[in-house]
């Protein structure tokens, strides 16, 4: 089997280089960390009073709260509309209506985030700044990052729907259940496992977000008190400080991005197992 | 008659694939579809319990009646008329849960709440399908760990439970080994004189063995129409239709 060989070749090759890239980007991080860990330790970046790094205090806890909150808050707003949506165009819409629906959430996904960023700082935020405060803050992050990660969740549960065999839903119309009955019992419990990979999927990207966020969350470093406190997010302080960080500054902008990728990484872990338990 | 259809076609985003089907079922009886693949024996079962309303672009035309009535004035509502008009089909299809909750989700679905009442239910639809002996002692373990045959049985209970008068089975044996199929065909024998039964299979001794009564289907100029019904004796000793005695006999189909 010559043709199998070459394809063995090829595709480990591909794998290993994937792989590859992905271990030189923590080592890479590593490295660059390295110097602010070996010298400060990896409790400072918990205990020290603030964030002022140019007055040697590293504190991330804020950051890392905030990164959580808006995340977090995402999926809780991105996960009903996308499974809803999905749902929708699988049971509910009408033929013509399901394939509009479809390529607006695929527009929905291809919007750039500094134009989400835009919108929300020139139309959201002066509204959620009739609740108290600039408007700039923890809260309207959230939303558009949850409008920015419901395509994710949308398109991923609308394919795990439409993959379910049809003789699963027709058997149960054919017992006269009706079409919520079998959406609740046969439906989203059938395509579980791809609506979970579709969230996953969406929760990461949420973590991974920088620019929308940076323009919305207000960027004040301080322990958030609620939801319209403003914030600052890990990937938005790199991307705020790394311009003019040097040395010392500079590595410890690394060990917020290693945070970053821990945080990611816990999460993922934390509920892959828990669906290898269910599987 | 219980199930009579009147030039019931089916077509499917505007290409028909069943043309003017009229059959008539007695009460009681064992009614075979027969015929090659693709001639719409399966879309005629689908128009019966309107289950052509969930497959995209399916219309369907002519008039079905239920003991003498239009079926649309005796069901307005497919959940009713499903309920009255069970489906069994190719492949088992239990849901992924226990083999109790298959039984005990439709019976709730239509309104039965009481716990001794869905048990009393559960326990007899299987005893009529045989299969209460094998599962009693693990009723809540998941239905899908049960062989091809049992779970086929357990749909047929499934659908037995809702009390239908009438029983649509699509080829409900071609998916199992030679002795489950052999178990379930001796249960639709048995059903015979208390469910009207339209089945459609590709097994011709299986439908001579089993039916009162017979028709087959066959595909002329791309369309599927009904070529010969009759008693099935009948029609298996004395077909009037030239291809369909060579189907019959095995030379042609």
């Amino acid at each position: 089997m010559r043709s199998d060989r070459s394809l063995t070749i090829v595709t480990r090759t591909l794998a290993a280089i994937s792989a590859a890239i992905v271990l030189l980007i923590i080592g890479f991080l590593l490295r660059e960390a390295a110097p602010a860990l070996r010298q400060l330790g990896l409790s400072r970046f918990f205990t020290d009073e603030s964030w002022h790094p140019l007055s040697s205090q590293f504190n991330l806890t804020p950051m890392i709260v905030a990164t959580l909150v808006t995340s977090a808050g995402a999926i809780l707003i991105a996960a009903p509309l996308g499974i809803a949506s999905a749902v929708f165009v699988n049971f509910y819409a009408p033929h013509r209506l399901a394939v509009w629906h479809r390529r607006l959430i695929e527009l929905l996904a291809g919007i750039p985030s500094v134009v989400f960023g835009l919108w929300g700082l020139m139309v959201l935020a002066p509204i959620v700044a009739t609740f108290g405060g600039s408007g700039q803050n923890l809260f309207t992050a959230t939303i558009v990052l949850g409008l920015m990660v419901l395509p994710t969740v949308a398109l991923l549960s609308d394919a795990a729907i439409a993959a379910l065999p049809r003789p699963w839903i027709q058997g149960a119309a054919a017992l006269g259940m009706g079409r919520s009955a079998i959406i609740g019992w046969v439906v989203l419990p059938g395509a579980r496992r791809g609506i979970g990979s579709g969230i996953m999927l969406a929760l990461t990207r949420a973590f991974g977000e920088t620019m929308a966020v940076l323009m919305l969350a207000g960027n004040i470093v301080e322990m958030p008190s609620s939801l319209l406190s403003p914030g600052r997010t890990l990937n938005a302080n790199i991307a705020l400080e790394l311009g003019y960080a040097t040395a010392g500054h500079r590595s410890v902008l690394f060990v917020s991005g290693l945070m970053l990728m821990l945080v990611v990484s816990c999460i993922v872990l934390l509920i892959s197992h828990r669906r290898g338990h269910q599987a | 008659m219980l199930i009579a259809t009147e030039n019931l076609s089916v077509s499917y985003n505007g290409r028909t694939v069943l043309r003017d089907a009229t059959i008539e079922a007695k009460p009681g009886e064992i009614l075979a579809l027969v015929g090659p693949s693709g001639c719409g024996k399966s879309s005629f079962l689908a128009a019966i319990n309107r289950l052509t309303e969930i497959i995209p672009g399916a219309s369907v035309r002519g008039r079905i009646r239920f003991d003498g009535r239009e079926l649309e004035t005796v069901f307005p509502s497919s959940v009713d008329l499903r309920r009255h008009v069970g489906m069994i089909f190719q492949q088992p299809n239990p849901f992924a849960m226990s083999i109790r909750r298959n039984l005990e989700l439709p019976l709730r679905e239509h309104g039965i709440r009481d716990s001794g009442e869905l048990r009393r239910i559960a326990e007899s639809a299987l005893r009529d399908v045989g299969l209460w002996d094998e599962v009693s002692d693990r009723l809540e373990q998941s239905a899908l760990e049960l062989s091809g045959g049992q779970q086929q049985r357990l749909c047929i209970a499934r659908a037995l439970a809702l009390k239908p008068q009438v029983l649509l089975m699509d080829e409900p044996c071609s998916s199992l080994d030679p002795l489950s199929a052999e178990r379930v065909e001796q249960l639709i024998d048995s059903m015979r004189g208390q469910y009207t039964v339209l089945i459609v299979t590709h097994n011709l001794a299986q439908a001579r063995r089993l039916s009162d009564q017979v028709a087959v289907f066959w595909t002329q100029d791309g369309v599927g129409r009904i070529v010969e019904q009759g008693e099935t004796e009948a029609v298996f000793n004395a077909p009037s239709n030239p291809i369909v005695a060579s189907y019959l006999s095995g030379r042609k189909g």
